[in-house]
């Protein structure tokens, strides 16, 4: 890669200052180096300090910088910029408060999260040694113990939107089955019995575009379905 | 500007792994404790931790926490204190196993067991061969590691402040540590959070230098703030280069790779590591495979066409194995290297990763500092645990998955010193100065008002660029000198940042510049602690300071071995001796003696 010009068309809002968010217009001159998108925002903040966004580990781990870049959720620093067309549009997460240019108000994705009482259950005496779980067992927690709650997922899904508020959304749900998944978990109808609900997991209308989206090529639609699965099965 | 006040018994700065470890005792012993973190607790750095977390619990190969210990004394090159390592190797099969018992989901054996794979430097029988003694979730350990203590501590109740950070350090005229001064970043507001107790879990600073490991956020906080305190650090000279950064990226690759079967060749495809470690080869201590991969790059035999890295082989393995058990490790490099390790090896390079020194504390997680002519007294009200503390189990260099157990043994340690000073009265909430917030507030004002000078982001790279050529793999005494000279002037320009950004609203400008106020202290300590120990010793190799008869690896024992302590005030340097005595007498000192792998 070389040097280049590329072009941005960023959302910015300064609650401190402006009246209105408004788009922002702006070109920067990239380094070989620079090569996904934070390292293009790193660039344009040491020319305008003024840009906020949130990042920190820089290799798709933490889940600080989920933002939607030209109509898309992505991690701004697992996103090669020259993949990007331009101008390249940068926005906050969608359906969340907006505290200040790409910064948004997390409070109710982690509501959600919470929730789901996000901790494994199990009152029995613990064990002197480890809890044994079987290979097999253990393997039907991936794909879900894996989430970042970077939020890519909840805040693409129209239901979320739409009820934030009262549907768990994607990323609370695979979260909720990872623990009903989890063979030392004891909670696994008390859980269920959480979800039973016309909103909390049944407002998922296998969209899917959560999985879309997901950072870590994750499924929720799918871990909601095995949800959706077990509450059937307990009610025949 | 308007300061409120909070009380707490207890505040803890930083949600990573020790300071959420920490929380979890202060919350279930029932103390009001705030827990502060300028990141929301699962994007600590302690989520990218990969290969896993050292216990001697023998669940494949025979083990012992005597092994362990010896393994960690040796990898510290006798620098690390074997009080506390003896206390941490005990405990690392009861934290290992609680946090099973959290949830975490461990890989496991066929027999349902925890999963455990070698690692670097850590050997069964005094390092006769490799063991198994890594406890791994396939190769994202710290991540699953996290999100369980995280749980945890939503299970208990835990009161967090997510996205404050913290400014300053509290003391009263006696020293007594009365609390922190933090800011709010979505308000911009600044309280003090006045406390009976106040522990550091801040993490690392990885970030002084220019190629580093470490995520934007491990900026030295802690360390900048008890340094300005008048605290001073303890062997700031002890950087740990981890030998598989991506090349270009930095981004990390971890060892467990190699523990897996992962091999490192040079560019005529030779496993150069046989000739520097013929017994432990790719899996022997980082420092030294870090120092030989330098050596194969210095002496052209580097890969790429510049010839500034070499690989990192696993194609021999199978997919199955790649797919099951470094799963992340190939999305990265894929996605930052833009090579898939089934198909080809990966392009790796020594990257600014640990560091080993820190807040001076003792093994259970109290700060110390000299007084009187005794060098360990601790500092009441004052706690540190994990990569900010040095209690010092990792020397002069730490073992791989030795930095999880560090976290979790010592901020649970940290926790009980906490909850036991707490109920045998020993703690009180002493009054705050009229004056407690002046220095956090002038910082601000200036910040505030300064319209010119130097930007931040220039200042920050001239920094990490300084300390990558002047405080690196392999150190030079001439560099050393004139390094101690850069970073002072770099200092003395940290005073006159100017942001334009003034709203009060997240400013993360304004967070910039007050992190850079902490990064220098760590970088002012790291160059002139570096420059003054005459000696080789573990990560700090100079040129002045070879390998004789004499002194084996260039270690001085007879004038070096002792502890270094930088004071930010003065800019001077105090040394104390390192506990070369055991915890307790179920095990003998680890007798000095060359290292070699």
């Amino acid at each position: 890669m070389s040097t280049r010009a590329v072009q941005f068309k960023i959302y910015r809002y300064d609650p401190d200052r402006d009246e209105a968010p408004y788009m922002q217009d702006i070109e920067v001159d990239l380094e070989p180096q620079d090569v996904k998108l934070l390292d293009a925002l790193v660039r344009l903040k040491a020319k305008d300090d003024s840009l906020s966004f949130r990042r920190s580990c820089r290799e798709g781990v933490c889940g600080s910088d989920a933002m939607n870049v030209n109509g898309t959720n992505v991690l701004a620093c697992l996103t090669d910029v020259d993949s990007l067309q331009q101008p390249i549009v940068l926005r906050p997460l969608p359906g969340l408060p907006v505290i200040r240019d790409l910064i948004v108000d997390m409070t109710q994705f982690f509501k959600q999260y919470h929730s789901i009482k996000p901790y494994l259950i199990n009152d029995e005496p613990a064990p002197e040694r480890e809890r044994l779980q079987t290979p097999e067992e253990r393997e039907e927690l991936n794909g879900l113990y894996e989430c970042i709650l970077c939020a890519c997922c909840s805040t693409a899904c129209p239901s979320f939107w739409w009820n934030p508020d009262k549907f768990v959304g994607p990323s609370g749900l695979l979260n909720a089955y990872r623990f009903i998944a989890d063979t030392r978990d004891r909670a696994a109808g008390e859980r269920l019995d959480n979800l039973e609900d016309p909103y909390r997991l049944f407002r998922c209308h296998t969209i899917m575009s959560c999985v879309h989206v997901c950072p870590k090529s994750l499924n929720p639609t799918r871990a909601i379905g095995k949800i959706k699965d077990l509450m059937v099965r307990r009610a025949i | 500007m308007n300061v409120a006040k909070r009380t707490f018994d207890a505040v803890i700065v930083g949600a990573g792994g020790a300071g959420l470890r920490a929380a979890l005792q202060l919350s279930e012993a029932g103390l009001k404790t705030a827990v502060l973190s300028k990141v929301f607790p699962t994007r600590s750095h302690t989520v990218a931790a990969q290969g896993g977390v050292a216990a001697s619990l023998g669940n494949t190969t025979e083990d012992h926490w005597h092994w362990h210990m010896y393994d960690t004394v040796k990898g510290s090159d006798w620098l690390g204190d074997q009080d506390s390592i003896e206390f941490m190797v005990r405990k690392a099969n009861e934290v290992v196993i609680e946090l099973e018992h959290y949830g975490m989901p461990f890989d496991r054996t066929d027999a349902g067991k925890i999963y455990q794979r070698p690692f670097g430097g850590h050997s069964m029988n005094y390092g006769k061969a490799p063991v198994m003694r890594s406890c791994a979730a396939a190769d994202r350990t710290g991540h699953a590691m996290l999100h369980a203590l995280y749980q945890r501590n939503v299970r208990a109740h835990a009161q967090f402040f997510v996205e404050w950070m913290a400014l300053d350090l509290l003391r009263d005229a006696m020293g007594n540590v009365l609390g922190v001064t933090a800011l709010e970043l979505e308000t911009g507001e600044v309280s003090i959070f006045h406390a009976k107790a106040t522990v550091f879990a801040t993490g690392g600073a990885g970030r002084i230098f220019y190629s580093s490991t470490n995520a934007f956020t491990n900026t030295g906080d802690g360390l900048g703030m008890a340094a300005r305190a008048g605290i001073p650090l303890e062997d700031m000279e002890f950087w740990q280069f981890h030998p598989t950064g991506v090349a270009g990226a930095g981004v990390l690759i971890t060892e467990g790779v190699r523990g897996e079967g992962g091999i490192l060749r040079n560019a005529s495809g030779e496993r150069f590591m046989e000739r520097y470690a013929p017994n432990l080869k790719d899996l022997a201590s980082r420092d030294v495979v870090s120092r030989s991969m330098v050596t194969e790059i210095n002496e052209g035999r580097g890969c790429g066409p510049h010839k500034d890295h070499v690989m990192l082989d696993i194609t021999h393995l199978s997919p199955e194995v790649i797919m099951k058990r470094l799963p992340g490790i190939r999305e990265i490099s894929i996605r930052f290297a833009g090579v898939d390790p089934i198909q080809a090896p990966i392009p790796v390079v020594p990257t600014a990763h640990y560091q080993m020194g820190g807040i001076p504390t003792n093994f259970k997680g109290q700060v110390i500092a000299p007084k009187d002519g005794d060098p360990c007294v601790p500092v009441t009200g004052f706690y540190a645990a994990g990569e900010c503390a040095c209690a010092s189990v990792h020397g002069a260099n730490r073992l791989g998955t030795n930095s999880l157990l560090d976290l979790l043994v010592f901020g649970k340690s940290a926790g009980e010193s906490v909850v036991a000073d707490f109920r045998s009265g020993d703690l009180s909430l002493k009054p705050l100065p009229a004056d407690a917030a002046e220095r956090s507030l002038a910082r601000l004002a200036r910040l505030g008002k300064q319209s010119e000078g130097y930007a931040v982001a220039d200042v920050r790279l001239t920094m990490q660029r300084t300390m990558q050529k002047h405080a690196g793999v392999f150190r030079f005494s001439e560099l050393l000198k004139e390094g101690v000279d850069e970073i002072m002037k770099v200092a003395e320009a940290a005073k006159s940042t100017f942001i334009n950004d003034k709203s009060r609203v997240w400013n993360t400008a304004r967070q910039d510049a007050l992190e850079l106020d902490n990064q220098i202290e760590v970088a002012r300590a790291t160059m002139v602690s570096a420059e003054a120990r005459k000696e080789s010793r573990g990560a700090h190799v100079r040129d002045d300071a070879p390998d004789t008869p004499e002194h084996p690896n260039g270690r001085d024992d007879q004038n070096w071995l002792k502890h270094t302590l930088w004071f930010s005030a003065e800019n001077h340097l105090e040394y104390k001796p390192v506990h070369l005595k055991p915890m307790s007498d179920d095990v003998e000192p680890i007798a000095l003696a060359k290292r070699t792998y």
